[in-house]
């Protein structure tokens, strides 16, 4: 269970570029939900995913994964629970490392790496199985650098990657916006095989909204800083798009006027 | 004849020594891609620290060691500069490169030169005990030790931690959030690439006998061109070892070309620009071949007409632009 108290960032504090990033955030997410993420431009959304990875401090409240305080914890040592999936395909592997390369140092996250060979031959086994579960007959090509990939390759790899080890939270931030229409349908669809399949507990941001009601178990909307909406179980099942819209202007009290929003409805 | 011969030895024998230090560089500049510039001071300390050690009685491969690890810290001052205090790359660099030259000196005893002369080096100990010559002592003892090197970094990089070293070069976001401090990994290459260059220095100022406040000048450069010229000759090279075998490779052919420069009657002083347009020029040509390469492929004609004639009955692009009509 991760649990989120009072958690408020700003940005820029003292200058004209002031920004209260969130504002007093609260959030409690259960072991296997699958919660999608909408709002607007600046509402909040990867900030509040990168607050709960460590990007930056956050100024007050807590974050607790499974009972353990990590509000304070740097990035590299909250890695140990959490997975991650940019939106960027280029920021979640490493252009001039293999393929092999790339899913040994995921293999070891959170764990201390010592000085024994970065590779054990056992585990070829394992990334070969993880990587036929693809389909893109990337289990051919383990010694590949990773460079040679597409764009949806790498963000297929990059979702591997992110939970070849269990996390307890897997974090998606907006990972198909960044791939043509046909690319994103797949990276989706094996995003849903593999958190659906392993019941993994994961927040996606996403700017289309049928994506948004049709995934997951919950769904939350996010505006100013803060959580505006949050619906599960069958009040999510019943959504309809117009109903987000009007939920929007009915909580945030102004016109949803997001044009990337509005044109993927 | 073999005046060209002992000249051609000699500079294969700095080539070689100068070699070790060409690897370190090749740790910070290629796998963790920052131009580390402490490398002209850390040479230098390397010299002076084995020098000062042999005179005061040390064992000269004791004060080898010791010229590593005087190496290795200054590494981790850059390092901790650049980390900790979050100080840009190469002005962390700079700062303990300039800050070197005084501890440098100091640790001279305010000479700027300190002489090897009348003492045993690990260089006259080969010599005196097979009976070659002191160049060719330098040669056998620099190869020993290319090897022990190369073959030492080769394991390293392989393990886990020199994997998240060199994925920390590569993509340091990712590695961040799988896990690895990268200040740690920063600091390690920074102190490995010069504890390499340190022992190198020491290396070299047995060979020539001396060490010099100015030894380690121009050093960095002198590690970019060999590594360029390594890369040049040696471009299809995949194998990590092999690419670091390059590097030690381009570091003999740069103090040939030297050699060389210097017999037909270059003035020595000329050597550092000399070095430092061929830097220039090996990361300058392939930008301006790329771009000149755009500019003359450009046309107005449409280079695909016959693909677009071909589909033009298919009524494609016809559909296309109904519906934007």
């Amino acid at each position: 269970m991760i649990e989120i108290k009072n958690v408020s960032k700003t940005f820029n504090k003292g200058t004209v570029n002031e920004k209260r990033a969130l504002d007093n955030l609260n959030l409690t997410i259960n072991d296997g939900d699958f919660i999608t993420v909408i709002g607007g431009n600046g509402a909040g959304k990867s900030t509040m995913l990168n607050a709960i990875a460590g990007v930056f401090p956050v100024d007050c409240g807590k974050i607790e994964i499974d009972g353990v305080n990590v509000t304070r914890d740097p990035e590299f040592k909250r890695a140990k629970y959490i997975g991650r999936v940019f939106q960027d395909p280029m920021k979640g592997t490493a252009a001039g490392m293999q393929i092999e390369e790339n899913l040994s140092l995921a293999y070891r996250r959170g764990k201390r790496r010592g000085l024994g060979w970065q590779i054990k031959a056992e585990e070829r086994e394992i990334y070969k199985k993880e990587l036929s579960r693809l389909g893109l007959g990337l289990e051919e090509r383990l010694t590949d650098r990773v460079g040679l990939l597409s764009g949806g390759q790498r963000q297929a790899v990059t979702l591997l990657m992110a939970t070849l080890k269990r996390p307890q939270l897997l974090l998606l931030d907006e990972h198909t916006a960044a791939l043509d229409p046909a690319t994103a349908a797949t990276v989706l669809r094996l995003t849903r095989e593999i958190v659906e399949g392993e019941k993994l507990t994961a927040l996606m941001v996403t700017h289309n909204m049928k994506d948004a009601i049709a995934i997951g178990n919950r769904l939350i909307m996010m505006d100013r800083g803060s959580i505006i909406y949050n619906v599960s179980g069958d009040e999510k099942e019943r959504l309809t798009v117009e109903d987000l819209l009007h939920k929007f202007e009915e909580a945030s009290g102004t016109e949803f006027s997001n044009d990337r929003m509005i044109l993927s409805r | 004849m073999s005046g060209l011969l002992l000249v051609t030895q000699g500079a294969i024998s700095q080539g070689v020594l100068w070699g070790i230090m060409v690897l370190g560089v090749y740790i910070t500049y290629k796998l963790l891609d920052i131009p580390d510039l402490t490398a002209d001071g850390s040479f230098t300390l390397g010299g002076c620290v084995c020098t000062v050690a042999i005179l005061s009685g040390v064992n000269p491969v004791l004060a080898t060691i010791m010229g590593l690890f005087a190496g290795l810290l200054a590494g981790a001052v850059t390092g901790i500069l650049h980390t900790v205090f979050e100080i840009p790359a190469i002005l962390a660099g700079i700062l303990t490169q300039i800050g070197l030259w005084s501890v440098n000196l100091r640790i001279m005893g305010g000479k700027s030169n300190n002489p090897l002369l009348q003492t045993e080096s690990m260089i006259s100990f080969v010599s005196e005990n097979t009976g070659v010559s002191q160049s060719q002592a330098a040669l056998i003892v620099g190869i020993i030790l290319v090897v022990i090197v190369i073959a030492a970094l080769y394991w390293f990089f392989g393990t886990e931690v020199g994997a998240a070293l060199r994925a920390t070069g590569d993509n340091a976001d990712m590695i961040r959030a799988l896990g690895v401090n990268i200040n740690n990994t920063k600091l390690i290459a920074l102190s490995l690439s010069n504890g390499l260059i340190g022992l190198s220095g020491a290396m070299v100022a047995q060979m020539q006998k001396y060490a010099d406040i100015n030894m380690g000048r121009g050093a960095i450069v002198i590690g970019l061109a060999a590594i360029v010229i390594g890369e040049v000759l040696m471009n299809r090279v995949k194998n990590f070892g092999f690419k670091l075998f390059s590097a030690v490779v381009g570091a003999m052919i740069y103090f040939l070309i030297r050699a060389y420069a210097i017999q037909l009657g270059l003035n020595v002083n000329d050597m550092q620009l000399i070095s430092a347009l061929l830097v220039a020029a090996a990361l300058a040509i392939p930008v301006a071949m790329r771009k000149w390469r755009e500019k003359a492929a450009y046309t107005e004609d449409d280079l695909y007409a016959s693909e677009h004639a071909a589909s033009s009955e298919g009524d494609k692009h016809a559909d296309r632009d109904k519906g934007r009509a």
